[in-house]
């Protein structure tokens, strides 16, 4: 049995997709931070058989929440202050993302256009379909999973 | 600050208006000989496309205002490496409107949010050609009386065209509209379109021969196919002749019928059929200039 202690002021994302933890991590950004995080990978869990779980010791600002809606919006967002959970957070896809996914289409004025962002709008929510702002190029995050 | 990026920017209402004005230039052309003296637009041209240059050049020196441009990316400041946010910055201090062609999809859009003038999108690559849909849409309704209750038959390569996929788009905002997918099977319209009107419960249909569709057609709209879009010679050879539209294959049409094409046409239409009253293609690139005339000037009204 493996021992996390607990963090007094952060998120615990919970139920995230065993592997993705890494690659969560990253977009989050909280490898640019000097955050206090652990990562547990390939936990058991009697919903997914096996999950990743991210603690992270933050301020509640610090985590995008549209990112990590996009990359999974089934993660459950554990908000822990003073060691307490104090709220769980539902997460749904965001309306619009902005330089978390590059468009590949070699068409697009993004493949050559100056610190211009990639940005994807939401196009579809049942089918989770989005689309380039610029090209209209689909990425569907299904796809992806 | 409006643009036109897409056929959907606007309204059914701010079409009917764009229409109505169109008409009336069209009915009236010294009443609005002077309508944009003191105006330039600019029109900027990553790629050569004479046919849609010429057609903006017209339209704003026949509202009386002036035109500034480049007509190919060799000859502007892009061959100097200068993105296009800053190339319409610049521009904005230049004209009072500006056309974009460019081979990139997406680059009108990326001027549209850095321009202080209006932007309309003259063809972004594969992407959108909105100014080829408003001049379609206006000439069925100028020929037609109306843009509801039809049955249009698109003709030839129906994958591949943006043309055709903007008119589509278009059109589904109208009522009673029925569509004839004409096409060899390679060539056959995206699923996702068929998905979109099988969602909004528009009626289509899909056939391979133009004659067979032919006599239900109150319009017909022909593209051309490609022979590069062949997986194979034999099936070219076989099919090509299906989508030629010659005065025998027009016998068996309405005598009312429109025939449509976004020009220009390579052979996918015989000369023969030029006479034919029911010939449509040079009238809409004459209707294309007063789209585009109405087209500048709501443009320049909205951005007062």
């Amino acid at each position: 049995m493996l021992n996390i202690g607990k963090i007094e002021q952060g998120f615990v994302l919970d139920h995230i997709k065993a592997g993705t933890s890494l690659e969560l991590y990253e977009h989050l950004g909280l490898d640019k931070h000097d955050y206090t995080v652990a990562i547990i990978r390939n936990a058991k869990s009697n919903k997914m058989g096996r999950k990743d779980i991210l603690k992270v010791e933050c301020d509640p600002s610090a985590i995008d929440m549209d990112i990590l809606a996009f990359i999974d919006h089934s993660i459950t967002v554990n908000v822990i202050k003073d060691g307490e959970i104090v709220e769980k957070k539902d997460l749904v896809l965001p309306k619009e993302i902005k330089n978390v996914i590059k468009c590949h289409n070699p068409r697009c004025i993004t493949s050559i256009e100056q610190e211009l962002p990639h940005i994807f709008v939401l196009a579809d929510e049942e089918k989770e379909i989005y689309r380039c702002k610029y090209c209209e190029e689909k990425y569907t995050r299904k796809d992806d999973n | 600050m409006r643009h036109l990026m897409s056929p959907l920017d606007f309204s059914t209402k701010e079409l009917d208006d764009l229409f109505d004005l169109a008409t009336d230039i069209k009915n009236n052309p010294e009443k609005y000989a002077h309508a944009c003296a003191g105006k330039i637009m600019a029109t900027c041209f990553y790629e050569p496309s004479t046919r849609t240059r010429l057609s903006f050049e017209s339209a704003m020196t026949r509202l009386g205002g002036s035109v500034i441009g480049f007509s190919d990316a060799n000859s502007s400041s892009a061959a100097k490496g200068e993105s296009v946010s800053d190339t319409i910055r610049v521009i904005s201090c230049y004209a009072d409107i500006c056309a974009m062609r460019h081979p990139k999809e997406g680059a009108p859009m990326v001027a549209a949010t850095k321009s202080l003038i209006p932007v309309i999108n003259a063809g972004d690559g594969g992407h959108q050609h909105p100014t080829q849909t408003l001049t379609d849409l206006m000439t069925i309704r100028s020929m037609k009386g109306s843009l509801s209750g039809f049955t249009i038959g698109l003709c030839g390569d129906l994958k591949f065209g943006r043309t055709v996929h903007s008119l589509i788009n278009a059109l589904v905002r109208y009522e009673n509209i029925h569509f004839i997918f004409i096409s060899p099977e390679e060539l056959k319209v995206p699923d996702y379109i068929t998905e979109m009107l099988d969602e909004k419960n528009i009626s289509y249909e899909e056939v391979i021969s133009l004659d067979e569709a032919m006599p239900k057609l109150d319009l017909l709209y022909m593209t051309r196919v490609q022979k590069e879009r062949f997986f194979n010679e034999e099936d070219y050879i076989r099919l090509k002749g299906f989508y030629i539209l010659t005065k025998e294959k027009l016998e068996f049409a309405k005598p009312d019928m429109l025939i449509l094409h976004p020009l220009p046409r390579v052979n996918e239409i015989s000369v023969e059929v030029d006479n034919d009253e029911r010939a449509a293609y040079f009238d809409q690139a004459q209707y294309g200039v007063y789209v585009r005339m109405a087209l500048i000037l709501t443009l320049l009204k909205w951005a007062k």
